[in-house]
C-alpha cells in the first residue's frame, strides 16, 4: 500500500479537488507557476482547512494529537517568519523528535544552535526551520519551497540530503519548488499544477522534455536553459 | 527550574511581609487581645493580600497568553482595552442599572471585557501587526474611559464620581474575603485553563500554517484565550478596579526564564505578576504620604516608562 493516500482533497477556489498516493523511498518534487495551487495541495495534505481523507501509514492524523502526528507528517511552510527569538536549538526542539543529535551535524548547524534565530541571515534561519520539520523523522515530508533563500552550495546539499533521507528512512517526501533543473535532477517523481489542478504527473525526465511545461509557464527550451516564449504570431492564425 | 523555585520562595515571603507590615499595629493589637488580633489579620489584612496575590497572578497569565496568541511583546490586558472594558461593564452595572451585588459586578465587569477583547478582534483582525494592534487598543480603551466617564455622569447617585474613583484607579483596600474570593477564585480557575493552553501557544512561534499542521484548532484557541483571559480579569477588575503594566512587564521578565517561548511563560508569568503587584502593594502602604495612594496609579507609574523604553528599544532592534 502507499504510504500517503489522499482522496478527493479540495480547497475552495483554490485547488479542485484532488486524489494523490505518494510511495515510501521517493522525493516528489511539485512544480506549476505563481498561483497555480502547489501551497493550497500542500495544506490540503497537513490538515490546513481542506475537505477530503488522508491516510499516511493507514493512520488518519486526525485522530492524533500533536506529538504523535509529529512523528507521522511535518509541513515546513514557505514563509521563514519565526515570531519569537527563540535560540535555534530550542526551535528546532519544537519539532520533537527526541535526542537525535544527527541533524545538526548534516545540515551544520552545530555553530548555529545557541544563537538566536533573530539574528541569523534568512538563508540560515531556512535550514534551523527545515531542520525543525526533519527532526522527528516523519513519514511524510511536506516542503514548501525549502530551497529558497539557500546559496547554490546549499541547495544542492540539500536536496542531495533529502534524497538520502527519503530513501534510508522510507519516508516519503512532497516539495514544492521553482528550479525546473533542480526538480529534474533530485526528483523521482514530477508533479506539474495549473489552476488548482494536477495537469501532470509522472517520471521527470519525461516531463522535462514534454509540452508540459511550455505550455503551463509560457516558456520554450533554449540550448540547456529556457526563455520566455514569443506570443504566437496573430498572421500565422487560420 | 532553580529561578523557578526562587521565585516560589519569594512570592511565600513577600506574601507573609504583606500580612504582617505595619507589623507595630498588628503586634499592638496582639498584646491588647488576641482575638481582636487574628481577626485584624484575618479580615482585613488576609483579603488585600490574598486580592494583589490573584490578581497579579491573572494579569500576568492573561498578558503571557495575550501576547502569544497575537504573537506580540506589547500586548496586554490593559493595552488591549480588556481591563477599560471590564471597568465599563462594572461601572454601567452598578451606577446605571443599579445592581450591586458582587456576582452582578462580576458578570458586568466580565461581559464589558468579552466586548472589549472582541471589538479589538473585529478592528485589528486575529494577526494584528504591532501598530494595528497598538492603535485600536488605544481607541477601545479611549471609548471605554469616556463611556465610564458617561456613565457615572448620568448616574444617578450624585456621589459617583467620588465613590467609584479609588475603585477605577485601582485599590485592594477594605475588601471582604468573600470580595476577595470571587475575583481570587475565578482568576485561580482561568489561570489553570490558560496553562492548559500553553503547548498550542508555544506552536504559534512557527506561525498558524504549522501550528494547524500539528492538530491545533487555531480558531478555538483564539476564542478560549478571548473568554479566559476576559472572565478572569473581568473578575478581579469587578473586585479592585484597573490596574495597568503588570500584565504587560511580567511575561516579558518570564519569556526570559522560557527561552523565549511564549506559552510555558504562563506559570512564570503568573508568578512574577503576583510578585509584582505584592510588592506595588508594599509599596504603597509604606509610602510617606500621609492617604494610600490608589495603587493602580503606582504601577503606570512605574510601568509607563518600561512601555516607553520598551517601544524605543523595539525600534532600535528593527533600525539595526
Amino acid at each position: 500500500m502507499s504510504l500517503l493516500v489522499a482522496e478527493h482533497l479540495a480547497l475552495p477556489g483554490r485547488l479542485h479537488e484532488t486524489d494523490l498516493r505518494l510511495e515510501g523511498g521517493t522525493l516528489t518534487c511539485l512544480i506549476g507557476p505563481n498561483g497555480s495551487g502547489k501551497t493550497s495541495l500542500l495544506h490540503a495534505l497537513a490538515g490546513i482547512g481542506a475537505s477530503g481523507r488522508v491516510m499516511i501509514d493507514g493512520v488518519d492524523p486526525h485522530t492524533l494529537g500533536p506529538g504523535q502526528r509529529q512523528r507521522l507528517l511535518s509541513f515546513l511552510p514557505a514563509s521563514r517568519d519565526v515570531k519569537w527569538p527563540l535560540a535555534a536549538r530550542d526551535l528546532i526542539a519544537l519539532g520533537g523528535g527526541g535526542p537525535s543529535e544527527e541533524v545538526y551535524d548534516d545540515l551544520e548547524l552545530a555553530a548555529l544552535a545557541d544563537r538566536r534565530v533573530d539574528r541569523l541571515s534568512t538563508g540560515e534561519r531556512s535550514r534551523v526551520l527545515i531542520a525543525r520539520a526533519l527532526v522527528s523523522r516523519p513519514r511524510l515530508l511536506l516542503l514548501d519551497e525549502p530551497v529558497a533563500n539557500l546559496d547554490p552550495l546549499w541547495q544542492l546539499k540539500l536536496m542531495d540530503y533529502l534524497r538520502a533521507q527519503v530513501r534510508s528512512q522510507g519516508q516519503a517526501a512532497l516539495v514544492a519548488m521553482h528550479d525546473l533543473e533542480l526538480a529534474r535532477l533530485y526528483a523521482d517523481r514530477l508533479i506539474i499544477m495549473q489552476a488548482g489542478r494536477i495537469v501532470a504527473d509522472g517520471e521527470p525526465d519525461a516531463l522535462m522534455k514534454g509540452a508540459d511545461i511550455p505550455a503551463v509557464f509560457g516558456i520554450e527550451r533554449a540550448g540547456s536553459g529556457w526563455r520566455i516564449r514569443p506570443p504566437a504570431d496573430p498572421r500565422s492564425l487560420p | 527550574m532553580t529561578a523557578r523555585l526562587l521565585l516560589i520562595i519569594a512570592l511565600a515571603g513577600l506574601f507573609l511581609l504583606s500580612l504582617l507590615t505595619p507589623w507595630d499595629a498588628v503586634a499592638a493589637l496582639f498584646a491588647q487581645d488576641r482575638a481582636l488580633g487574628l481577626a485584624v489579620l484575618v479580615e482585613l489584612r488576609l483579603p488585600r493580600s490574598l486580592l494583589a496575590l490573584t490578581y497579579g497572578a491573572m494579569l500576568g497569565a492573561a498578558g503571557a497568553a495575550i501576547q502569544a496568541l497575537f504573537a506580540n511583546p506589547l500586548a496586554s490586558p490593559d493595552l488591549t482595552g480588556t481591563t477599560s472594558g471590564a471597568a465599563l461593564g462594572a461601572v454601567v452595572t452598578a451606577y446605571l442599572f443599579g445592581f450591586t451585588a458582587p456576582i452582578a459586578l462580576s458578570l458586568g465587569s466580565v461581559a464589558g471585557a468579552l466586548g472589549a477583547l472582541l471589538l479589538l478582534i473585529g478592528l485589528a483582525g486575529p494577526k494584528a501587526e504591532t501598530a494595528t494592534l497598538l492603535l485600536s487598543g488605544l481607541a477601545i480603551s479611549a471609548l471605554a474611559g469616556a463611556l465610564t466617564t458617561l456613565a457615572l455622569a448620568l448616574a444617578p447617585s450624585p456621589f459617583a464620581f467620588y465613590d467609584a474613583y479609588d475603585w477605577l484607579m485601582g485599590s485592594l483596600v477594605d475588601r471582604s474575603l468573600a470580595q476577595a474570593a470571587f475575583a481570587g477564585l475565578p482568576a485561580i480557575v482561568t489561570i489553570a485553563l490558560l496553562w492548559r493552553l500553553r503547548q498550542a501557544l508555544d506552536s504559534l512561534t512557527l506561525g498558524e500554517e504549522v501550528a494547524q499542521s500539528l492538530g491545533h484548532d487555531i480558531a478555538r484557541l483564539r476564542l478560549w484565550v478571548v473568554c479566559l483571559t476576559a472572565l478572569g480579569v473581568g473578575a478581579c477588575v469587578a473586585i479592585c478596579g484597573a490596574i495597568g503594566f503588570i500584565g504587560l512587564v511580567a511575561p516579558i521578565f518570564a519569556r526570559r526564564l522560557t527561552g523565549g517561548h511564549p506559552g510555558r511563560a504562563i506559570a512564570p508569568a503568573a508568578l512574577i505578576g503576583a510578585l509584582l503587584l505584592l510588592a506595588a502593594d508594599l509599596a504603597v502602604r509604606l509610602a510617606p504620604l500621609g492617604r494610600t495612594l490608589p495603587i493602580g496609579v503606582l504601577t503606570a507609574l512605574l510601568g509607563a516608562p518600561f512601555f516607553l523604553w520598551l517601544v524605543a528599544h523595539m525600534r532600535w532592534r528593527l533600525a539595526r
